[in-house]
């Protein structure tokens, strides 16, 4: 079967085995990462990123653990993560889902704009609006409004020039 | 030679500070240029994209941009066979592009060069992690350090990664790569008991532990160190692939494009192509659209994506396909590459007929691989080993990094390709081995050399995604008993 090893694309299934996928009702109840980390890469910097200590990890290499109760989907640790693979997602709206994601072109993203909603191939899937927006050490953590079934979709934005 | 600027201005991640602007001199015609960029870089920046010609008149373009290959040999100031991509621009200078071998000058202009005697403790050879940070080590002990670098600039390729780096915040995780370059450079001038020699060519060992060390620069001269102990940390070059027109201009090195780009701040080209799926090949494509080049595809001959998840994740979400069981057949242009040819193989790696696919692209970027650079090691008489899984010919050492010429230790890259944190660990474990040997440090010392030790065997390499470097550097890494047996021919 081909997988992430062979596409570059992380399916769904693939990451609930990792166990860092968090329960629906999680995902409902407000903002919580997904930290999209399926390969025991020698890596560990999230564990000290996290202000409310929710991601552990035995061995620099092994997967790390998100204790979802712990995280409250602060966003702190998605521009920290060297491989940008850290994401938040709020299911807690109706009527929309909210992803935080990191980003690290131009133009500069500022609130309210519009921007397309890029999946994990780079396809246009849709448009959002930029609710939030700051910067650590270059990279940005960029909060858009996307539509809701698209949460799983949607890893990437790309902002028109002006 | 287009009349164009094609240096970044705008960038994500980088904030180009361009030193003072100059003028020099390039087939006698006058070029601008900025105070800190390489003779090469300021030229590529104006459109110029070859930079020698064969005896029968092929054009060389840029490969390496690390003064390894030999494509911009060129004449600076009546010096022939000059690496430019690591000479720095200096107002009024003159350059010549060559054609074919240059004739001997006329007159050298090196007859007042002296030869300098230097006594040391620790001789550090290689300005990137491993060196640095052997050499920071080393003088926490107090030592007496010489350390020399081939480039005008300390840090190695740490200075062209603008990612921020993997692993643990002990060996600078979560810093992007030319931040750490900065920092330890920052680091290593401030201490006195570090010597650093810039523009400085270590080029070989003599009788009596002396190493020769051509520096050139301002201050040319011929000098001579006698360490007592000598640290090889002189890193890798890239490897290039057998394919049809491979010579063009515009088929280069992934490392030469990220020193253009991101060190430079010049961009390498406007549509690429970029051969092999390590993490080299997925890190250089998406620092190629942060500095605006498209990405048309990532090739990749085996059936899976060699690099790391992630940084294949980052491509793909920006719409770079990576195309596995595809390889380059041949690049076509006139002068300079214009289409590159791709095929898919079969199990067996053979071309499919039939399944030739062209993208037009103007850059072909080498992800392949590297080589350690072996030849001090192989010119001191040490004793080598050829392992495919480090790239090619590596000295056997043991575990504290010392060859089999006693006193001779090596870090880093040069002892097998892994890459920037396990140079980082493996240049503090030669520093703590050399001042261990030299008497310094005590049982303090020893405990953190094999704490050091522990971590990186029995941790940091247990990552099922470096296991094949470790194989490697298993192959290479003998105990004290079994070095003193191959010392005495016993092996």
């Amino acid at each position: 079967m081909m997988g992430f090893k062979e596409k570059g694309v992380l399916s769904i299934e693939e990451f609930e085995e990792t166990g860092l996928l968090p329960p629906r009702e999680r995902l409902e109840k407000g903002p919580v990462a997904l930290i999209e980390c399926p390969e025991e890469i020698p890596c560990n910097i999230c564990v000290e990123a996290c202000p409310f200590h929710a991601i552990t990890m035995d061995k620099v290499y092994t997967l790390p653990k998100l204790d979802f109760e712990k995280c409250i989907g602060c966003g702190v640790c998605v521009p920290q993560c060297p491989g940008l693979a850290i994401f938040v997602v709020d299911l807690s709206k109706p009527d929309k889902a909210l992803i935080t994601l990191p980003y690290e072109f131009l133009p500069k993203p500022e609130k309210g704009l519009k921007v397309k909603l890029l999946d994990r191939e780079g396809r246009v899937v849709g448009e959002g609006t930029i609710v939030k927006a700051w910067q650590y050490d270059k990279t940005w953590a960029v909060t858009v409004e996307a539509p809701r079934d698209k949460w799983w979709e949607v890893r990437a934005i790309w902002i028109p020039r002006k | 030679m287009e009349p164009r600027d094609y240096r970044i201005y705008e960038h994500p991640i980088i904030d180009f500070r361009r030193g003072r602007k100059i003028t020099f001199y390039y087939d006698d015609k006058v070029v601008e240029a900025y105070e800190g960029e390489s003779i090469l870089a300021a030229l590529y920046a104006i459109g110029v994209r070859i930079f020698s010609y064969t005896e029968d008149g092929r054009g060389r373009g840029v490969f390496c941009m690390i003064g390894k290959c030999s494509s911009c040999l060129s004449t600076v100031d009546g010096v022939p066979n000059t690496r430019i991509c690591i000479e720095p621009v200096r107002e009024g200078v003159k350059v010549y592009r060559q054609k074919g071998l240059p004739k001997i000058p006329e007159k050298y202009g090196f007859e007042e060069i002296e030869s300098r005697f230097v006594d040391t403790d620790v001789l550090v050879i290689g300005g990137g992690p491993a060196g640095l940070q052997a050499a920071l080590t080393l003088a926490s002990y107090g030592l007496d350090v010489v350390l020399v670098n081939d480039h005008y600039k300390l840090g190695g390729q740490l200075v062209k990664q603008t990612h921020r780096f993997f692993g643990d915040r002990r060996f600078y995780g979560g810093i992007r790569g030319f931040s750490i370059a900065e920092k330890l450079t920052s680091e290593v001038l401030k201490h006195r008991n570090i010597h650093v020699y810039l523009q400085s060519l270590a080029y070989g060992f003599f009788r009596d532990g002396v190493v020769g060390v051509a520096v050139s620069g301002r201050e040319k001269m011929n000098l001579l160190v006698k360490p007592r102990a000598v640290i090889v940390a002189s890193g890798a070059s890239e490897r290039l692939l057998a394919f049809e027109n491979n010579d063009l201009p515009g088929v280069m090195g992934a490392g030469a494009a990220q020193t253009l780009m991101n060190e430079y701040g010049v961009k390498p080209g406007e549509k690429a192509l970029v051969v092999g799926s390590g993490n080299v090949g997925l890190i250089v494509s998406y620092q190629l659209l942060q500095a605006g080049v498209d990405v048309l595809s990532i090739v990749e001959i085996l059936p899976r994506i060699g690099g790391w998840f992630v940084h294949a994740a980052k491509v793909r979400r920006y719409g770079v396909p990576i195309l596995t069981r595809h390889t380059i057949s041949r690049v076509m242009g006139d002068e300079k590459v214009e289409k590159a040819v791709i095929v898919e193989v079969d199990d067996k790696f053979q071309p499919i007929p039939g399944s030739e696919k062209i993208f037009d692209v103007d850059l072909v970027l080498l992800a392949i691989g590297l080589q350690p650079n072996y030849t001090l090691f192989s010119q001191a008489g040490a004793v080598m080993k050829f392992v495919p899984e480090l790239g090619g010919l590596a000295p056997l050492r043991t575990w504290y990094l010392e060859t089999s010429i006693e006193n001779l230790y090596v870090a880093g890259d040069a002892s097998g390709i892994e890459e920037a944190t396990t140079a980082f660990i493996e240049g503090e474990i030669a520093a703590h081995s050399v001042a261990i040997k030299l008497g310094y440090g005590g049982s303090e010392a020893v405990e953190k050399r094999d704490k050091l030790l522990d971590y990186l065997w029995k941790e940091y390499r247990e990552s099922p995604v470096v296991s094949r470097a470790k194989a490697g550097k298993l192959k290479v890494t003998v105990s004290e008993e079994e070095m003193e047996k191959i010392r005495r021919g016993e092996y």
